[in-house]
């Protein structure tokens, strides 16, 4: 009988021990701020995106460590809700409205100018990093499309000239 | 002594430049050494004139719009602090034909007041239904809401006063009132117009919810895609908890109530009731068998009254004035007021709240003066996304719960969008295909799979490929949708596909020129 080998035990590396800091101390805190509400995920997923603008997949370990939830179930409801961002976005998110009301007065042809003019189709972010084009169904500016919501800013009646302007500012 | 200038601060009024117009008014005083004092008040839903600022003047609002930031300095010149006349003079406010035909019980407030004042909400009329409700048990205040005839405007239109019953009548240490603002429909924004311009009155509205069933706890579920809500909805839960109006003892009551705000993400699907309370547990939005009803088991296993916005806003008159007053007005079985919703291709879109009954042409002819683009309407959709197409054969119809049903459509949560004639009937019925596909939470197979097969049907269709067996192949999808459903996302989304193929089905035959050349 050979002598035994001696064996590695791994230790257990804490989550979140290798997250960059600004990424981990948004978590913290988020978790800090919303984490004893009742039923805390979203809001401490909505804190993180304000905090970074997305929500890094390398941050779920930790958001379920601290919430006492599993990875899927964290991964689960980051990946159902259009919102949440799982890749980092440009420095402006543009968001175009195509539901029925907007179409009804050119958001369809507004969509064609927008890619064409930003080089990127839906989800993509611009080459110089500037702006993310992503759709949005509806933002309650329906008497008044097409709409548009650069950020937090919500815009009116935006024609393809209007666009560029908004792009060029 | 000051005059007092409104400018609002409603999100679409912003989109049109509102706040531009108000750092301009204030400017432009200061360099004219005139003492004014800007309000920032909601939208009174005319949204064709806004920015609309208004003037108080000795006895009436005086109405200026649209107001760009560029007319500001001429307003001043014209004297319009003293009402004088310019060229975007809309004379006084009450009297604008669009807004003087309405009927405004829920939306009274909007536009008219601070929305951020307490004082100014209680000096019209607001807190009165929450005194009335303090005087009565909880049996009394839902049968009050019972005999007003009130039914949710949310889009199911089933009767309020029953659902708070069930909640009242089962016991439980823990309750709950949840007000549903996830506001989806595509047409829709009474509900945001609503807390934005007056958020104290659905405040007002779930406490005394609150009351009537024993909750002491409510949840405001906000689609995140309003953020101007947010910060109304925030600065209004401040000011009435410091008012003592919600926390440990409600007026003054010994009863408890409180509530806070809680963001969606971006799913349509979060609007149906019970993905919303999954939502709200901090899960995937999906939707769950019913039974067991959320009335019985519904937040965190608990009771709960989920309603809509203009539901909730609607009870403080109710309890206020008496149920008779308001289930005076109306037709049939749909009593009472419906604000509806004017959008898409109209030349006057905007909020108009009405007596139940109210043709639909009236609302699209008189209020909404035809299309945008001045070329004939072709099609309406009212509902929402799941709501049918209708041609101008069907305008007619009343504003009323069953008339829309009988002719085939859905009234939903009131939206109207208008179509010109350049409209492709069969790319709508595609799109609400892809929506349907988009938005599916994907507990039920003919939701998930079928909207993206409904797509490729429809495209086939068009590019006039076998198009009888495309057909029938279209309308068994639907009626496996219709029949395979959980929800009314799967279930009804056959209604816009359906309605656009019997009423515009030139729309979906390719030009035999384009078959015969293969293009
Ligand atoms: C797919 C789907 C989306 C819905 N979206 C909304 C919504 O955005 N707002 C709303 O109040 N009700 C919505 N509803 C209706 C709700 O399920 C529910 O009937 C309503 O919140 C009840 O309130 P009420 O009785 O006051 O209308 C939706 C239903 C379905 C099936
Ligand atoms: S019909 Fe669609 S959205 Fe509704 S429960 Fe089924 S899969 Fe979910
Ligand atoms: S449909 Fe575009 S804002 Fe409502």
């Amino acid at each position: 009988m050979s002598a035994r080998r001696p064996v590695t035990v791994p230790l257990r590396v804490e989550p979140g021990s290798d997250l960059p800091p600004p990424e981990r101390s948004a978590v913290l805190e988020a978790v800090q701020a919303c984490g004893n509400l009742p039923g805390p995920l979203l809001p401490v997923l909505h804190a993180i995106q304000d905090r970074l603008g997305w929500v890094p997949p390398r941050a779920v370990p930790l958001i379920a460590f601290e919430l006492n939830l599993s990875r899927a179930e964290v991964h689960g409801v980051l990946s159902f809700y259009h919102y949440f961002r799982e890749s980092k976005p440009g420095r402006h998110v543009v968001y175009l409205c195509r539901a029925e009301a907007c179409q009804a007065v050119g958001a369809g042809a507004l969509e064609a100018h927008a890619k064409r003019r930003l080089g990127v189709d839906f989800h993509g972010t611009t080459a110089d990093g500037r702006y993310t084009l992503e759709p949005v169904y509806c933002l309650g500016n329906c008497a008044c499309g097409p709409s548009v919501l650069i950020d937090k800013e919500l815009h009116a009646g935006v024609t393809p000239a209007r666009f560029d302007e908004l792009v060029a500012e | 002594m000051s005059t007092t200038v409104y400018v609002p601060r409603d999100a679409t009024a912003l989109a049109l430049g509102a706040e531009a117009v108000a750092t301009a008014i204030a400017a432009e005083a200061a360099r004219r050494s005139l003492e004014l004092r800007v309000v920032r008040n909601g939208s009174r839903g005319a949204f064709w004139l806004e920015p609309l600022v208004e003037v108080q003047t000795g006895n009436a609002r005086v109405a200026y719009g649209p107001v760009r930031a560029g007319d500001v300095a001429s307003l001043f010149d014209s004297g319009f602090l003293e009402g004088g006349k310019h060229r975007l003079g809309q004379g006084a406010v009450e009297a604008i034909p669009y807004l003087h035909k309405q009927l405004r019980l829920t939306m009274g407030r909007c536009g008219v007041i601070d929305p951020q004042s307490l004082a100014d909400y209680q000096a019209h009329g607001g807190y009165a239904g929450l005194q009335a409700a303090l005087a009565m048990d909880g049996a009394g205040i839902v049968k009050a809401v019972t005999d007003s005839g009130l039914r949710g405007r949310g889009g199911a239109a089933f009767p309020t006063g029953i659902k708070w019953r069930t909640v009242l009548e089962t016991a439980a240490p823990q309750k709950y009132i949840v007000c549903n603002a996830d506001e989806g429909d595509s047409g829709t924004f009474s509900d945001r117009l609503l807390m934005e311009g007056d958020p104290l009155c659905l405040i007002e509205g779930m406490t005394i919810a609150g009351l009537a069933v024993g909750a002491t706890r409510g949840y405001i579920y906000l689609r995140c895609e309003y953020p101007h809500a947010h910060a109304a909805l925030n600065a209004a839960l401040a000011a009435a908890r410091a008012a003592g109006f919600l926390g440990q003892s409600v007026a003054g009551s010994g009863r408890a109530f409180d509530l806070e705000v809680r963001l969606g993400a971006g799913a349509y699907i979060c609007g149906e009731e019970t993905s919303l309370l999954e939502s709200l547990e901090g899960k995937r939005g999906q939707v769950r068998f019913k039974p067991p009803l959320p009335a019985i088991r519904g937040l965190f296993d608990s009771p709960t009254v989920v309603n809509n916005v203009i539901t909730f806003a609607s009870v403080p008159i109710v309890l206020a004035r008496g149920a008779a007053c308001y289930r005076d007005f109306g037709t049939g079985r749909s009593r009472g007021t419906l604000p509806v919703q004017l959008a898409g291709n109209i030349r006057r879109g905007g909020l108009v709240e009405c007596a139940f009954g109210v043709p639909l042409r009236t609302l699209l002819e008189e209020f909404g003066g035809g299309s945008r683009t001045g070329r004939p309407v072709r099609a309406v959709q009212v509902g929402g996304p799941l709501g049918s197409y209708w041609p101008a054969s069907k305008f007619d119809t009343p504003l009323d719960y069953e008339a829309f049903a009988q002719q085939g459509g859905m009234l939903g949560h009131g939206g109207i969008v208008v179509f010109d004639d350049t409209v492709d009937m069969a790319a709508q019925a595609r799109y609400a295909f892809e929506f349907c596909a988009l938005e599916s939470c994907g507990k039920c197979t003919p939701c998930r799979i079928g909207s993206t097969r409904g797509v490729e049907v429809i495209d086939r269709l068009r590019a006039g490929d076998r198009p009888a067996q495309q057909e029938a192949l279209l309308r068994d999808l639907c009626n496996t949708l219709t029949h395979g459903s959980l929800c009314a996302l799967g279930g009804l989304t056959p209604l816009p596909v359906l309605s656009a193929l019997e009423h515009f089905p030139e729309d979906f035959v390719k030009p035999k020129a384009a078959v015969a050349a293969g293009s």
